[in-house]
């Protein structure tokens, strides 16, 4: 019975949240309904008995991917309304809707492979970080070695992609952003010093990090 | 003695591509002009010590290399030199070698100079690839190429346009090259059938090994691959009812002419029959063999008969040949395959020689045919006139000359075998020759000089070329007086057919009487046309309306039936598939690529260079895949 | 009582929700967000099963996912960033510059 209450608000709420997500106007109510609906299903994981699964997404979704979104949105303009031609109106809901209907058929069926059995079975008195740990230290390991190389890679990706000609001015086209940034251009205005200047800058910021 | 043989053989081939690949786009070249003659004469200097190799020790047998073998077939890309290949070798060389220098002189002008040496000498190469081959395989690969390059020679000016029936019977060069072709494709289905049916009862093609194995074929089998492989010799040698593409294929060069006339294209057909005797010997076929006697004489007949009443000079002479070989076909439908190959021997060297004469009367008439407007060209091409006459002469079988002795023997053989009717057809057919041909040489060289008011400026050819023709004058002269020396050769490969005591008995009276049908033709002719002034040659009205006349001119309306009755239908045939081909084959193909193309158009809006539009494209097929799954996991 | 399907159901819902958004959104950053929601409706299935069969495989591809989201991100905002400083808008219609 409390499995069931919960679930039933943990899915309402999500489907509640994602549904904002997707439809919202504005940037920063999208982000905040997303975030909850990540601390939502974290709620599943606890039900499925994932607690570290769940702490797991509650500390990189909730914690690490948000804040970056959010440190990412300080580039954009979050205040003004996201303005979107929506060609094909129908189109989109139809498609979603029958994406629904065929998942929603599909997973009501009986489940055919009824009798599959466990690779990896969960191992009985202990905690689940700990089994966790001990499946994903042993049988696991390479991908998760290779998970963190990507991970390395990608932070290295994103500091060069995000860090690269940061104070070189090529959201003038912008307007909202040319406002924020202006004031440390204005001092700027002789090019020859621009080279040097972002040099500088760069080794700063490296040293920063 | 091996390497002759390879030098025999390709020397023209190298003298080909010599002119081919480094001359093809270049003006003229004298070192063509040079080097190719020269190839043929090694080559015809490596026949003759073959041949002397031949006489002393006997045939040459080489194997090149293996050409075709796999599952039970093998072939190997050989060559046999005996008494008849070693024949044929000098001839088609000796021929070919006067017509090159000949040739220098005649297309002096020309601009594809080169490219005619180039075709000239494959031309001769595959007409050796013919008669050296030793098996079957290879022959029907150098008669081909014998097809081929009398395509592209007959063809040679092909620049020129067709012009109506009524004015050129032979329409244009490329008109004359295809019809010479398709004949021929013609009769090469008859003859690779005959091929196939060897092979597929033999199980070879190699000559021994078939002529060892045809006493064990069944009667029947004989007969049809005897037909078979004649109907390939019909369309190489013209006989009737595939003879109209020889006097059309006058369009070519007239070295060519000569070439095709002598050496290279028409004996094959003769070649053929005479290099399968063991076959066409046999109590088996001899009905087959009757029937070529018999076509042979009818054709002799038939093509002399045009020839009386045909004015283009080349026109009558290509009528000759096509007499000629119709004695060939009856001497070796008879058995008397060694006089056919002496026949063809001596007649290749008189018909090379009359075919020059008659190119430098042209070249000297600026290419004029028609012998009404030549006469009296004696007294500016006296080297030519006699070379004229005396191919004329052996033509005509007068005594002592190559034809008397060659032609005489025919004759002989047709009464000897009893066959009277053949007998009577050939002397009478020799009478006809004779009067044909000296028709041919008063008309152009005595009489009145018709040319003078239509403003011609006859003159004879170069000497370098009358003195390169002086050979074949020779041979045309003295050819004969070699019969019994030859007849001793030859026989060690071929039948030796003897007269019986009988014939042997009244022989000089058939001669006398073959000579005195001649010397009737010739007399008449002279009394007709070599007059002048009052006594000169004038057209009479009633005689060209009559009706023998018009058939004659018309060529017995072959050629108009075979327009009418295979060439039109065929036309309105082709016109009809053309529209249906347009129609539903093209149509169809059309309708696929136009499908595509619509669908390409329509599709191509989906490139709005919008990733939004393609999300949307994507989430499409995402949706299909995952109901396509779907469905399959409820029906599976 | 809640049963596997439960899950799954719930997860198919908001992947279809994540696909609506994925068609209906033209600004990147809300495209972003659309896919974080498709995959994390794919971990709650993955989730899901490996409880319903009592595997771990389950949860460590749930694990590799969320590590690949966020791999994802990091490079993505970071090209969001680029591209928004070299057109001034993160909408697929401004940045469209092919023309089909």
């Amino acid at each position: 019975m409390y499995e069931f209450i919960a679930f039933y608000i943990f899915a309402i709420s999500t489907v509640v949240l994602f549904g904002i997500t997707v439809m919202s106007k504005n940037v920063l109510y999208a982000m905040t309904s997303l975030a909850g609906g990540m601390v939502m299903i974290s709620g599943f994981f606890f039900l499925l008995g994932a607690d570290f699964l769940g702490v797991v997404q509650l500390i990189v979704y909730v914690g690490a991917v948000m804040a970056l979104y959010a440190f990412a949105m300080m580039f954009f303009d979050a205040t003004k309304d996201i303005k979107e031609k929506h060609q094909n109106p129908t189109l989109t809901i139809v498609l979603g809707a029958l994406m629904a209907l065929v998942f929603v058929f599909i997973f009501s069926a009986p489940i055919i492979g009824e009798n599959i059995e466990a690779l990896y079975p969960v191992v009985e008195g202990v905690g689940n970080a700990q089994a966790v740990g001990m499946v994903l230290f042993t049988k696991y390991l390479v991908p998760f070695e290779l998970a963190a190389v990507m991970l390395l890679v990608a932070m290295i990706a994103g500091i060069i992609l995000a860090g690269k000609k940061m104070d070189h001015s090529l959201t003038t086209h912008d307007d909202a952003v040319d406002e924020v940034l202006h004031h440390r251009f204005e001092s700027e205005s002789d090019a020859i010093h621009d080279a040097e200047k972002i040099a500088d800058r760069a080794e700063r910021e490296g040293a920063g990090k | 003695m091996e390497s002759l043989v390879y030098i025999a053989l390709f020397a023209p081939f190298v003298g080909s591509l010599f002119a081919g690949l480094f001359f093809a786009r270049s003006p003229k070249s004298i070192l063509v002009g040079v080097v190719n003659p020269a190839l043929i004469g090694v080559s015809f200097l490596a026949s003759v010590a073959l041949a002397m190799h031949v006489a002393e020790f006997g045939a040459v047998h080489v194997t090149m290399m293996d050409w075709i073998s796999m599952g039970g077939l093998n072939i190997p890309f050989g060559f046999l030199v005996d008494e008849v290949s070693v024949t044929m070798m000098l001839v088609v060389t000796l021929v070919s070698t006067v017509v090159h220098i000949y040739s220098n002189g005649y297309m002096d002008h020309d601009k594809s100079f080169n490219r005619f040496f180039a075709y000239l000498s494959a031309f001769v190469f595959s007409m050796m690839i013919l008669v050296m081959s030793d098996n079957l395989a290879g022959l029907f690969i150098g008669w081909e190429g014998v097809g081929v390059c009398s395509w592209l020679l007959i063809g040679f000016w092909y620049h020129k346009e067709d012009k109506p029936f009524e004015e050129n019977p032979s329409i244009s060069p490329s008109w004359a090259a295809n019809e010479a072709f398709i004949m021929n494709r013609i009769a090469d289905l008859g003859m690779l059938v005959g091929i196939f049916l060897i092979y597929w009862n033999v199980g070879s093609l190699q000559y021994n090994v078939v002529f060892d194995a045809l006493p064990n074929l069944a009667d029947g089998l004989l007969v049809g691959i005897a037909i078979a492989l004649f109907i390939g010799a019909m369309g190489k040698s013209a006989q009737f009812p595939l003879h109209t593409w020889l006097t059309d294929a006058m369009e070519g060069p007239t070295p060519v002419s000569a070439l095709i006339h002598a050496a290279t294209m028409v004996t094959a057909g003769v070649f053929l029959v005479i290099r399968m005797s063991p076959l066409y010997s046999m109590e088996a076929v001899s009905g087959v063999s009757m029937f070529i006697a018999a076509l042979g004489t009818f054709v002799a007949f038939y093509a002399a008969s045009m020839a009386l009443i045909a004015r283009d000079i080349k026109r009558i002479v290509a009528l000759s040949t096509l007499s000629q070989l119709g004695y060939m076909f009856a001497a070796a439908g008879l058995g008397a395959y060694w006089i056919a190959l002496f026949h063809l021997a001596a007649h290749a060297f008189f018909k090379a020689l009359l075919f020059l004469g008659a190119g430098n009367v042209m070249h000297a008439m600026d290419d004029e045919l028609d012998i009404f407007k030549m006469g009296g060209l004696r007294k500016v091409m006296m080297g030519s006139y006699i070379y004229m006459g005396i191919a004329s002469i052996a033509l005509a079988g007068l005594p002592f000359f190559a034809g008397f002795y060659s032609k005489d023997a025919i004759i002989e053989t047709a009464f000897n075998e009893g066959t009277y009717l053949i007998w009577i057809m050939l002397v009478i057919t020799a009478g006809m020759t004779a009067f044909y041909s000296f028709r041919q040489v008063f008309f152009s060289f005595h009489g009145e000089e018709r040319w003078k008011p239509l403003g011609f400026n006859p003159h004879d050819m170069y000497k370098y070329v009358l003195v390169a023709m002086a050979p074949l004058a020779i041979l045309a002269i003295s050819f004969g007086w070699f019969m019994d020396g030859y007849k001793a050769f030859i026989t060690k490969n071929l039948p030796a057919y003897e007269m019986s005591d009988h014939t042997h008995h009244i022989a000089w009276l058939l001669g006398a009487l073959v000579v005195l049908f001649a010397v009737i033709g010739i007399w008449i002719a002279y009394r007709k046309y070599a007059g002048k002034g009052a006594m000169a040659w004038q057209r009479d009205e009633k005689v060209e309306n009559s009706f023998i006349y018009k058939l004659l001119e018309n060529q017995y309306y072959v050629p108009h039936a075979y327009d009418r009755f295979i060439v039109q239908p065929y036309i309105v045939a082709s016109d009809k598939f053309w529209e249906w081909d347009n129609k539903i084959v093209d149509g169809t193909v059309d309708t696929i690529a136009k499908t595509i193309y619509d669908a390409g158009d329509k599709s191509r809006t989906m490139q709005t260079g919008n990733l939004s539009t393609y999300l949307n494209w994507m989430g499409a097929g995402a949706l299909l895949l995952i109901v396509a799954a779907a469905i399959s996991a409820v029906i599976g | 009582m809640i049963g596997v399907s439960h899950y799954l159901i719930l997860s198919g819902l908001l992947f279809s929700i994540g696909f609506v958004g994925v068609l209906r959104r033209k600004n990147l950053l809300m495209l972003f967000f659309a896919t974080e929601i498709m995959l994390n409706a794919v971990n709650i299935a993955f989730a899901a099963i490996g409880n319903y069969y009592g595997d771990l495989s389950g949860q460590m591809f749930a694990f590799f996912v969320i590590a690949v989201a966020a791999s994802e991100v990091a490079v993505g905002l970071g090209l969001l960033i680029v591209l928004y400083k070299k057109y001034g808008s993160l909408d697929l219609e401004v940045i469209a510059n092919m023309k089909g």
